[in-house]
Order: structure tokens, then C-alpha cells, then sequence
């Protein structure tokens, strides 16, 4: 099986370790992996912007790019939805971008559904708050969110993390709330953003978290930037690291 | 305050009145708990209703079929009222609105007026109308009430006086009812309030309420409150004037079932409203009037992204449940209907006024998920902003800024030259982003920038692998 490994842009530059813990735990479970060297972004903070011209041009590139595989992996819910949910409206029809489309999974749904992973020789003995990002959750379904309250199942991150030896999960006030990120946001309204960032800091920290995870790196920067200002010892680590036993 | 390395301004208007609100943080918080616990109840009711997903989906089905049938509807509504001996008036805009309840209340000589909560009423202005014309009008419904004392528009569709606290509004009552200094009772307050509505209920001339629901089929028009007020201000002066948009229509009494199973479950996680009233003829030697409005509503009909923003039944679930809303309140809006259902109901009245709204979101989704109507929220408000983008909505800095990063991404041997220098540059000189004009650090450490991004590490580790390993 050769999979196509999709890194968001910013975390290619700011977050090279949780990318390559990506590769590793990859190859670990058996995939061919190949990166791309021509990848660049999703095309999502132009779409979110309204620019849309702009935005079919980058997400046209991505299609291009990772036409060959078999399989798209992206350790990012946010990136995952923008090619499978919102990258089609932005361009006339394409059949060759909604094969890719079709074929482009977020990591967790791709250890889970796709190659089934029941077990994994990682160890984290520490208490982790689950940060279960909004793209990811209401847009992938990666799991239930409190607003469907009928859906009783756990997220896929959280069996993926139940594999893990010593790892304890904490449970939080506002189990899903948004942690104020938003792209552009965060900088076009960054006294709200920061408020939302540190109420979700707060709620983990209060539970005991020594570490904040998530499916989405992009939130954790936020909330990693919050932590440091205010000078907490709480760090964030992106699920790949964790689940690749980097905090073992 | 614009960042002028990042190329964003501030999402101004909205981000300017949210920083006021945001600044008084206990009272932010105040707000954002108090919302947050009607969120919670709302799940606690809809979790006890098994089939609350399939209602959401019949409610929507209904919806559809009603906007699509809207004509035909309206047609039978207006025959199915005049058989029940209501008038019925059409008013295309705000104005006509206005100019209509104003000519009903003047035949009658109408001096005091009370009404119960109506959305459109505020949102065509009729109030100062009115009162520009002589009239006094008094909201009843409690929240209501205080804000007209306070001079402000509501800032919650549901909970118009969300905003305020219990000390407020017992200086507001003293002023006003001259309640004693200090005492801010909740019970005491609103038996004081009550006191002063009956009278005004008394003397009242005409009563104006809005409709939650009107029914095509029999022509009856329904009304959800829990304090009583509009069955009061139908019931007792000799003239009721019901003002309702076009969309309030269903098709059955049987289709109103549907709906007001997720009203109040959604808006305050009651299972009911105390008081859902079907007022379908005036009582004997009454007068009773339905003014049914368009003002922009058949424009949102006609464009196929927005039709379904149609559905909405002003149940107020996405304010409750939205992180902006909860924090910055519903007067950081600028507009009647605040929160994602007023972000994409506002830019279609006015767009260079309400720009910045569709952009006042993280769209988390949680409005799309939390809407008893499948209203897809955070789409339309995404619509919005390449509607906002095309018609210049979108400020020419962060286009331009945009614009650029695209023609990077779209050069990858550029991109992964400009990705090498800035790690060079950000691993070496971190400072050069750590200052007071980015709008990043404003409460948050930048990210430290790698010397080696993923790519990098990616080739070394693959001519690693080429090499035979070191001895």
C-alpha cells in the first residue's frame, strides 16, 4: 500500500518532530510512505478568507501532487476536511481531483478504518487532555459531539490513545468546545481568540493534564502559545507523537 | 492596532465592539456560563427525545417544501384567514411594515400599546415609528422590558437582557419603578415589573405580538411565550395586530407538532413553553389583523447557498452554543439578530455594514450541530465571506496577503526556497516576530521556529538510507 503522506504547511516548518512522527508510525504499521517534495498547502486559508480563485488553484496543485497514491494521509482534521468537504465547490468538476479526494483519510481515521489498528507498542505514562478539534469532530466525524448527544461512541483518537500503556485521559468541562484558533482569526480578532484559547487551557489544566493532544497541530500552536505566555509547564504534543511512543 | 507584518487589520467592526465587551472579563465570563448552562439543559432535553435527530430532519423536509410552495402557501394562509374573519396586509419592506401597523392603530385612535416579543417588529424599527408618531408602545415580555427602560436593543433573539445583571436591573427598576435602592431580588424585581405590565395591560388600546408559527391550512397563527404576555396582549384590548415574516408559515396543524417539539427544547431545554396559544379568529367585537412581511426574505429565497437560512425558527440554540456569542455578546453584532443565524441573516439586508460578521467565527460547527432545523450555519457563513470577498468585502491588505501566499503555494521550488529562509532567519533572530505590532503576541508566545523544517529532515533521513551506514 503506498500512501501519499500530506504535511499541513505550517507544521512542515514550526512542528517538524509531530510530522515525522507521522512517517514513523506509518512505515511502523507497515505503509509505503512517500513525501511528496512538490506538496504545499490545502488551499483553506484562502478559501476561509473568500478568495476563491486563489484557493482552486492551491487545492488544483494538491490534487496534481498526490495523484499517484493510493491512499492520502494527513495528520490534520482541519487540512483532511478542506480537500474531501470543501475543495470540490471552490472549481468546476474534476474527476481526477475527487479520486484524490476520495482516497485522502486524517490519520487517526486511517489507523482506525483503514488499516484497523487494534494494538500498538507505545507507552505515555502521563495525563493527557484530549483536545477534540472542530474540523476534525463536526466536519470527519472523528467522533460524537455534545451538541448530538444520542451518538454514544467513543472518538477514534480515544481508542487509538486507550492502546497506549499508562496513558490516562482526563475528562474535561466542555469536552468539545472551540479553542478559538480560526486561522485568520486568531490574529483578526486575537484579544476573543485569546480569551476562547485560555478558557479551553484552563479546563485542562483544572482536570490535572500534564499534556494537551489533538488530531490538529494548528489548534495545539494556539493553545501551546497560551501556555507559554502565561508560563505553564503543561505541553502540547500532537497524537502522532504520542501514539510513535515519543513520550514514552 | 493592524498588524503590519502579519497584513491582517483587526475584523473590524465586530472585533472593536467585541474588545469592549471582552475588556469587563468577570462580566464576559458571567455571560459565557450563564449561556453555557442553557446550552447544557438544551443537550439534557434533546437527549431524552430518542428520535431528536430524525425531527431535526423532518423539520427541515417541512421547511423546504414550505419555501418551496411559498406562494401557493401564502395564498391559502391569506384565504384561510379571511374565512376566519382576520385581516391580512403584505408588506414588502420595513417601511410598508411600519406605515401599515400605524394606520391600524390610528383608525382606532390607539394611543397605549403593548406587544410581546416580535424579532420582526424590531427588526423593521416600529418602536420609535411609533413613538415618532405619538404612540406609546410597551414591550411586555420581561427581558424585553428592560432593555426598552435601558434604551438598547435586545442582545439575545430569546433572552434579550442576557447582558445584564440582577444589580442592573434593580438600579433600572428603582429609576424607573422606583423599586427601593439596593434591592436586586430577582423574584421581588419581577413581581414589581408585573405590577407595573398589568396596569399597562389594562389600559392598553391595541396589543401587537409577533408568530412563532403560522399555519397555512387553517389560517391560525401561534404564539410561544412563557410568561403569558402576548396571550394577555391578544386577549384583552379590542385590536391584535400579529406582524410575521413570510417564512413563519407551515403547512398543518399536524406539521406544528414537529415544530413545537423542538422549539423550546432547543432554545432553553424546556420541553414546552408554559404558554403555546393557536389564535385562529378575533373573539367576538374584536378586531384581528395579520401583517405578513418579505424585507429581503424573498431575495435570500432566490439564492440557492442561503434558501435554507429560511428554516430558521428563532429558537436562539446557536447563540447559546457559539464560543464567540457566549464571550463578546450579542451587542458586538451590530445588527437586530445577532450570532451565526445573524451573521447570515444580516449581510443580505445590508452588506457593507455587516461585512465583518460572516468573519466573526472560527466555523467550529457547533451552530450547524446545535440548529433544530439543519440550517447548515457555518457553511452559509463561510458563503458568505466569498460573497463578502467578490463584492469587496474582504480588506485589501489580507487579500493581498492571501493573494501572495497562493502564488507561493502554487511555485513549490519557491515555497520550499521562502520555507529555508525563514527558518534561517526565524530560528536565528526569533525577536523579529516577537513584537507588540503583531497581533499574535497578544497574550500568546510565538511558535520557536525550527532550523530544519519536515522536508529537510525528510531528505536527510532518505540519503541516510542510501548510505551504507557508518562504521
Amino acid at each position: 500500500m503506498r500512501v501519499g503522506l500530506f504535511i499541513p504547511c505550517y507544521m512542515d516548518r514550526l512542528y517538524p518532530r509531530a510530522a515525522m512522527a507521522t512517517l514513523e508510525l506509518l512505515e511502523k504499521l507497515g505503509c509505503e510512505v512517500v513525501f511528496p517534495e512538490d506538496q504545499t498547502c490545502c488551499g483553506q486559508p484562502m478559501a476561509n478568507s473568500g478568495l476563491t480563485a486563489s484557493a482552486a488553484g492551491v487545492a488544483e496543485h494538491h490534487a496534481r501532487v498526490f495523484a499517484e497514491f493510493d491512499y492520502v494521509v494527513c495528520p490534520s482534521g482541519s487540512c483532511t476536511s478542506m480537500i474531501r468537504n470543501h475543495s470540490k465547490s471552490l472549481a468546476p468538476a474534476n474527476p481526477a481531483a475527487d479520486a484524490v479526494r476520495a482516497r485522502t483519510f486524517e490519520l487517526c481515521e486511517f489507523l482506525h478504518d483503514v488499516l484497523k489498528v487494534r494494538s500498538l507498542d507505545a507507552a505515555c505514562p502521563r495525563k493527557v487532555g484530549l483536545h477534540r478539534a472542530c474540523h476534525g469532530l463536526r466536519e470527519l466525524r472523528l467522533g460524537p459531539d455534545s451538541e448530538r448527544g444520542h451518538v454514544k461512541r467513543p472518538a477514534k483518537a480515544e481508542l487509538l490513545l486507550g492502546m497506549v500503556k499508562g496513558l490516562e485521559l482526563v475528562e474535561l468541562d466542555r469536552p468539545d468546545e472551540c479553542c478559538g484558533f480560526g486561522g485568520a482569526f486568531s490574529v483578526g480578532e486575537a484579544t476573543l481568540s485569546v480569551r476562547m484559547g485560555r478558557d479551553r487551557c484552563a479546563d485542562h489544566l483544572r482536570h490535572g493534564a500534564e499534556v494537551i493532544v489533538s488530531w490538529d497541530m494548528s489548534c495545539l500552536m494556539h493553545m501551546e502559545g497560551i501556555l507559554r505566555h502565561d508560563g505553564s509547564s503543561v505541553r502540547v504534543a500532537h497524537i502522532a507523537e504520542i501514539l510513535n511512543g515519543d513520550l514514552a | 492596532m493592524s498588524g503590519a507584518i502579519s497584513g491582517y487589520a483587526p475584523n473590524a467592526p465586530h472585533a472593536e465592539r467585541s474588545e469592549k465587551f471582552l475588556a469587563n472579563e468577570e462580566r464576559s465570563k458571567r455571560h459565557d456560563d450563564a449561556l453555557w448552562f442553557v446550552r447544557t439543559k438544551r443537550d439534557r432535553a434533546t437527549g431524552l427525545v430518542v428520535e431528536w435527530e430524525e425531527l431535526r430532519r423532518q423539520a427541515s423536509r417541512i421547511k423546504a417544501h414550505t419555501v418551496s410552495h411559498l406562494d401557493e402557501m401564502l395564498v391559502r394562509f391569506e384565504a384561510s384567514c379571511r374565512a376566519n374573519g382576520v385581516t391580512v396586509h403584505w408588506a414588502a419592506d420595513a417601511e410598508e411594515h411600519n406605515r401599515i401597523v400605524h394606520g391600524i392603530l390610528a383608525k382606532h385612535g390607539a394611543k397605549n400599546i403593548v406587544k410581546s416579543k416580535s424579532m420582526l417588529t424590531e427588526e423593521c424599527g416600529l418602536n420609535p415609528y411609533l413613538h415618532e408618531r405619538g404612540m406609546e408602545v410597551v414591550d411586555t415580555d420581561l427581558g424585553e422590558y428592560i432593555v426598552q427602560l435601558r434604551k438598547e436593543p435586545p442582545s439575545h433573539i430569546v433572552l434579550p437582557a442576557i447582558h445584564t445583571t440582577r444589580e442592573d436591573i434593580g438600579d433600572l427598576f428603582h429609576k424607573h419603578l422606583g423599586t427601593p435602592e439596593g434591592n436586586a431580588d430577582p423574584e421581588f424585581l419581577t413581581r414589581a415589573a408585573r405590577a407595573e405590565l398589568r396596569r399597562r395591560f389594562i389600559e392598553a388600546d391595541a396589543g401587537i405580538t409577533g408568530v412563532n408559527f403560522a399555519v397555512s391550512e387553517t389560517g391560525g397563527i401561534v404564539v410561544c411565550t412563557n410568561e403569558g404576555n402576548a396571550d394577555l396582549g391578544m386577549l384583552l384590548p379590542k385590536v391584535h395586530i400579529a406582524c410575521m415574516g413570510v417564512e413563519k408559515l407551515i403547512p398543518t396543524l399536524e406539521d406544528l407538532a414537529v415544530f413545537t417539539r423542538l422549539l423550546t427544547r432547543a432554545a432553553t431545554g424546556q420541553h414546552i413553553t408554559t404558554y403555546t396559544s393557536v389564535i385562529h379568529k378575533p373573539r367576538p367585537g374584536a378586531e384581528m389583523h395579520v401583517v405578513i412581511v418579505d424585507n429581503g426574505r424573498s431575495v435570500m429565497l432566490g439564492r440557492d447557498e442561503f434558501r435554507e437560512s429560511l428554516n430558521c425558527i428563532r429558537c436562539g440554540a446557536c447563540m447559546n452554543t457559539c464560543p464567540v456569542f457566549r464571550r463578546t455578546g450579542g451587542h458586538s453584532y451590530g445588527s437586530v439578530i445577532p450570532g451565526p443565524i445573524g451573521s447570515v441573516l444580516s449581510p443580505s439586508l445590508d452588506l457593507k455594514k455587516h461585512a465583518s460578521l460572516p468573519f466573526a467565527s472560527t466555523l467550529c460547527g457547533s451552530c450547524t450541530d446545535v440548529c433544530p432545523v439543519k440550517i447548515p450555519l457555518h457553511e452559509q457563513l463561510l458563503a458568505w465571506r466569498k460573497f463578502a470577498a467578490k463584492h469587496g468585502g474582504v480588506s485589501v491588505g489580507k487579500r493581498f496577503g492571501m493573494n501572495a501566499a497562493a502564488a507561493v503555494f502554487l511555485r513549490p521550488a519557491l515555497w520550499r526556497f521562502a520555507g529555508r529562509l525563514g527558518a534561517a532567519v526565524g530560528s536565528r533572530f526569533p525577536s523579529l516576530f516577537n513584537h507588540r505590532f503583531n497581533p499574535w503576541t497578544r497574550g500568546r508566545a510565538m511558535p520557536s521556529i525550527p532550523a530544519k523544517g519536515f522536508r529537510e529532515l525528510y531528505r536527510e533521513r532518505a540519503r541516510r538510507d542510501r548510505q551504507p551506514p557508518a562504521e
